[in-house]
């Protein structure tokens, strides 16, 4: 059987290689998921899954709509707790404890795990106080000059610097849609988390935006952990390191990006990958 | 003939004439119909066009006349103008049955007909905000021209000497409207800063803390107070709130008057809040949630979110509810007439006995004084500015919020 | 959580927390006071006012004669006749002409007391004289003295005796303004909505209609009062402090607010609606009559009842057209002089006997009953009939 992968290439699927389930670890482990379950009501969105996220990595989520992907992300950093009726199972671990553990701080826990939502979301402020909003109420900087210095930093980091950097008291809501979503990634690493979330952070973006979006991807991974949720399985191949591919609730298989695209073992993902539904 | 024998006449004379017109218009129309002919409209609709145009010139002939009478000028007598009209509807009638037959649109002239019934409906509005305007000015005019405008916004003294003949001039009166405008002020003044925390504060609570159960309760609760007539709050504030505040004053060594400006000024805080409350609940609602997901997804608490993001970016809202607040205060007439004093007293002590725009325009309609005396006119005058400085006040804040609401939608 | 995070971190974070759990209090205590006042208004209102609702009444033989009827106040004893109310003996012969058999007999009946008395029983003052004292302590133990409701409060009119003094005039007069305010400010209210939501082209004159009439809303009460002296009272020559010209001035008042919410009623109905009837073949007018108002109604007549509930409690308008006059008998017509429930308050506030001060706040319940019953039905009304699309 012959199947045409995304890359323009043919090539045979191969037989399910003899190894274990995961993919050899190379780096840490950063977060860890453990039989997570979530209910909204009566309805459960997830079902038990698990999955390890790699630590400098980019991690990709993919699946049609409804399946599951956004609840698992929020799930990442606690977000869906702000839902009303909803109840969580299972483990989430990030570097080896529990985020779930009734001590854990939730507060604490988001200025470690950062998030980019769907649709850009800047605050009705300025570009600057956009970005030194949340260092502030942390109390991760006192002085003026070292917020300079971390906004600089920050907007340099998601690539927004040379565009903005003399209007830094415009409003953040006159820039384009792509550079109010670089805005957002610069404000969401302004705290310096070590895991940063991303909800079809490009699906608002216009193509030109979403490759200097993607770009931005590539380089942050440097530094940070990323976990994006997409809907272009081209994006998904072109940036991430891993890829899940979630159905109904449930991870249908989760390898590197390579094995998944090319050689997938379940045929629902083949058939998700190809195009027979979506 | 007096008016009301007049009006049953007419209207007595009408409406059976009114019938009949429309049975002897859906007649024709059946005749027509029972031909074979084909009618444009239903037969009852010929009925009704008619009837109609029947009854429109009647009508005109009566509103012409009445208003000719009060404007008075000359007008043939009552009998004589009821017949004509009655006269004039019976030749109506016959001329629309004569332009009865199936090709007429009655259908369409109906609806003309009621389109512009119910224009000329909503043009009542509009005479209302006139009439307060011209009835207002043309009496603040004449006062005027008594006494000066300059006077009357700078002067510090109240006094007008009581006059009880028309012509007869008070020559030591004086109109300097300063110490009631510091009266309203200041009750005003007091008020909102019982209005305003206590009502973006609750709205607060009722729109991010609290849960669907005590929202649900409190918020209708809160608009009892809405509902409570101020000529209560009034008693209430002259007969408990009064000699409270008087009781406590004297607790610190202080003296308070019976009349004193605080006690209105608390109660009429307590009746703003609400307003104060739904309105600001409305606008914070309209925040978007994306904003606050943002602000938790950095780690912020509940409380950084609501005071750095959500209340900034909810201000212009609550600003133009706070002016609508004032512009109620301002205007509140029965709870100051009930609890604070009648006499102008230019103060910056809330203890005092003081009076206010709205106390001096009663007082000044309601006492024995003759129409035309400035005592009487001053009133006009009074409410002439307090028109002009709520209308103002809402304007402002109509225009906030709609700019606030193109923002956010 | 994470062994990263300095000491000195987590103690901002205890901070942020006691920042947070301050900033709530403060919210909490905003509505918990303004639910206190509520709860202290209504408290004081009940304390103030429930003993208006009961009389003394005492018991005493009445001797109807030719005598007494011209004498009244011999028809009882005369150790008795100071403690009875002048309204009772006021009220003999009129008695004895109703009920001719009573001439020539003597009645033991239950007599209403003086306020005098009934405000000493009552614990609020001592201006009895020790002579009379004395009577009404025997009449005590002889158990001749007793609270009964009082019925006057409900059907007899104003009147300068307190324990007469009824509400009786101020019902007939409210009933009859708001009449006048329905038959005025409910037509033109809906038509005029009906108008600006179906009909009217979206030009400025339609958007001046729409300014002006959210700013009438917004108008100070008083104002209404100085349109209605000047305009209907001088100007057309309604008589002063007659229900006609008090329901005029409150139904200009009322008309912006049913204008308002039956144009809400009107847009909450879905334009599918008024295609689909306009695609078999409806004329616009046929459209809003036959299915957008009756789909509406429910909304429409929700507002009309809160806006009819605000104008019963409006009071500063009729003091300037002069509504805040003595009435004791109630008007016959539209045009004799009357008053309303709410200035019958005012003006009970500010007599000087004691005893109105209770009669006030028991007026001021019944107003309130009166009110919450309305709003009460409009809120059924409102989530019984109206659909949510």
């Amino acid at each position: 059987m012959r199947t045409r992968n995304l890359t323009g290439n043919t090539a045979a699927v191969m037989p399910p290689p003899p190894t274990t389930e995961r993919p050899r670890v190379k780096r840490n482990t950063k977060m860890d998921v453990c039989g997570l379950s979530v209910w909204y009501g009566d309805k459960q969105a997830l079902h038990s899954v698990s999955m390890d996220i790699t630590e400098n990595e980019v991690t990709a989520l993919i699946g049609p709509s409804g399946c599951g992907k956004s609840t698992f992300l929020r799930c990442l950093n606690r977000m869906n707790d702000l839902v009303q009726g909803v109840r969580i199972e299972g483990e989430v671990e990030f570097d080896h404890e529990n985020i779930y553990a009734p001590e854990v701080d939730v507060v604490e826990l988001r200025s470690h795990i950062g998030m980019v939502f769907q649709k850009p979301n800047p605050f009705p402020k300025s570009i600057y106080d956009n970005i030194a909003y949340a260092p502030r109420i942390l109390g991760q900087v006192r002085k003026r000059t070292e917020m300079d210095d971390l906004v600089e930093r920050s907007l340099k980091r998601a690539g927004l610097w040379d565009e903005v950097r003399d209007r830094l008291d415009a409003p953040g809501l006159s820039l384009s849609g792509g550079q109010q979503q670089r805005l957002c990634i610069a404000r969401a690493i302004a705290v310096n988390p070590s895991v940063l979330l991303m909800d079809e952070p490009c699906s608002a973006l216009d193509p030109v935006a979403t490759a200097t979006v993607e770009q931005l991807i590539d380089e942050l991974k440097e530094n940070y952990t990323i976990v994006i949720v997409t809907h272009n399985l081209q994006q998904a191949a072109r940036v991430a390191g891993y890829t899940a591919f979630f159905h109904l609730g449930e991870i249908i298989e989760f390898a590197d990006t390579d094995s998944l695209f090319t050689h997938p073992r379940e045929k629902k993902t083949e058939d998700y990958i190809t195009g027979r539904y979506g | 003939m007096d008016t009301s024998q007049t009006l049953l006449l007419f209207f007595g004379g009408l409406v059976p004439m009114a019938a009949v017109a429309f049975v002897l218009g859906r007649r024709k129309a059946l005749v027509a119909d029972s031909r074979g002919q084909r009618l444009h409209s239903l037969p009852a609709q010929y009925g009704v066009y008619v009837a109609t145009w029947m009854a429109l010139p009647a009508i005109a002939i009566g509103v012409v006349a009445a208003g000719a009478a009060l404007l008075g000028l000359r007008v043939p007598p009552a009998p004589l103008v009821l017949s004509f009209a009655l006269l004039g509807a019976a030749v109506a009638c016959v001329l629309a049955l004569r332009r009865v037959e199936p090709s007429l649109r009655a259908r369409n002239a109906i609806e003309r007909f009621v389109y512009w019934s119910l224009f000329i409906a909503s043009l009542i509005s509009i005479f209302t905000t006139f009439g307060i305007i011209l009835s207002i000015l043309f009496e603040a005019l004449k006062f005027f021209d008594k006494v000066s405008v300059w006077e009357f916004v700078t002067g510090t003294q109240w006094s007008p000497v009581a006059t009880f003949r028309p012509g007869q001039e008070a020559a030591d009166s004086q109109f300097g409207s300063v110490p009631l405008f510091a009266g309203t002020f200041m009750i005003t003044g007091i008020a909102m800063l019982v209005a305003i925390p206590v009502g973006v504060l609750s709205a607060v609570y009722m729109s991010e803390y609290a849960s669907y159960r005590v929202r649900t309760i409190a918020k209708p609760l809160l608009e009892i107070l809405a509902g409570i007539p101020t000529v209560v709050y009034g008693f209430f504030a002259a007969i408990t709130i009064s000699p409270l505040v008087v009781e406590v004053a004297s607790v610190f060594g202080l003296h308070a008057s019976y009349t004193n400006a605080l006690a209105p000024g608390l109660v009429m805080g307590i009746m703003i809040i609400p307003f104060i409350s739904s309105l600001s609940d409305d606008v914070i609602n309209s925040i978007p949630d994306s904003l606050r997901e943002g602000a938790y997804a950095l780690g912020a608490t509940q409380s950084e979110t609501i005071k750095q993001i959500v209340l900034p970016a909810a201000f212009p809202g609550i600003m133009a509810a706070s002016l609508l607040g004032i512009s109620r205060a301002l205007g509140e007439t029965m709870i100051v007439v009930m609890a604070a004093g009648l006499r102008p007293n230019l103060t910056w002590n809330p203890l005092e006995d003081m009076t206010t725009v709205t106390v001096r325009i009663v007082d000044g309609l309601t006492g024995d004084q003759s129409f035309d005396s400035p005592e009487t006119l001053a009133a006009f005058a009074l409410g002439l500015v307090l028109f002009g400085v709520t209308l103002t006040l809402n304007l402002i804040s109509i225009i906030v919020i709609r700019k606030f609401r193109q923002s956010y939608e | 959580m994470n062994s990263q995070v300095s000491l000195s971190a987590s103690r901002r974070l205890k901070r942020r927390y006691r920042a947070e759990k301050r900033f709530k209090a403060y919210c909490i205590g905003a509505l918990l006071l303004a639910l206190a006042f509520l709860v202290l208004f209504f408290s004081d209102m009940i304390r103030q006012g429930h003993s208006a609702f009961v009389q003394t009444e005492i018991q005493a033989e009445v001797t109807y004669n030719k005598d007494t009827v011209k004498f009244t106040q011999e028809s009882v004893d005369e150790d008795i006749a100071p403690l009875i109310s002048r309204a009772v003996f006021r009220a003999i012969p009129r008695r004895v002409e109703n009920n001719p058999g009573l001439m020539g007999t003597t009645q033991t009946v239950w007599l209403v007391a003086n306020s005098d008395v009934d405000q000493y029983r009552k614990g609020h003052n001592d201006r009895l004289g020790s002579q009379d004292l004395a009577t009404l302590k025997r009449l005590q133990a002889n158990g001749d003295v007793a609270y009964g409701f009082n019925d006057g409060l409900f059907f007899s009119g104003d009147s300068k005796i307190p324990s007469n003094a009824g509400l009786w005039s101020a019902f007939v007069g409210t009933f009859y303004v708001m009449l006048v305010v329905l038959a005025i400010s409910f037509p033109i209210g809906v038509a005029t909505a009906i108008y600006l939501e179906e009909f009217a082209p979206d030009n400025r004159f339609t958007q001046a209609i729409e300014i002006n009439i959210n700013n009438l809303a917004a108008v100070p009460s008083i104002l209404f009062g100085l349109l209605g002296l000047a305009i209907f009272i001088n100007f057309f020559g309604v008589p002063r402090s007659s229900a006609m010209a008090g329901g005029l001035t409150l139904s200009l008042m009322t008309l912006p607010v049913i204008i308002i919410s039956t144009r809400a009623a009107l847009r909450a109905v879905p334009q599918s609606i008024r295609q689909g009837a306009q695609a078999v073949g409806a004329s616009r007018w046929q459209a809003v009559r036959d299915h957008v108002l009756p789909l509406s109604l429910p909304g429409i007549l929700t507002g009309t009842i809160i806006g009819v509930a605000q104008a019963m409690g409006e009071t500063a308008p009729l003091l300037l057209i002069g509504m805040i006059a003595y009435i004791p008998e109630a008007p016959t017509s539209m045009t004799d002089a009357a008053t309303v429930l709410p200035a019958q308050i005012f003006t009970w506030a500010g007599m000087p006997e004691r005893a109105y001060v209770s009669l006030t706040a028991a007026a001021i319940l019944v107003l309130l009953s009166m009110l919450i019953l309305l709003n009460a039905t409009a809120v059924v009304l409102r989530n019984r009939f109206e659909r949510r699309w």
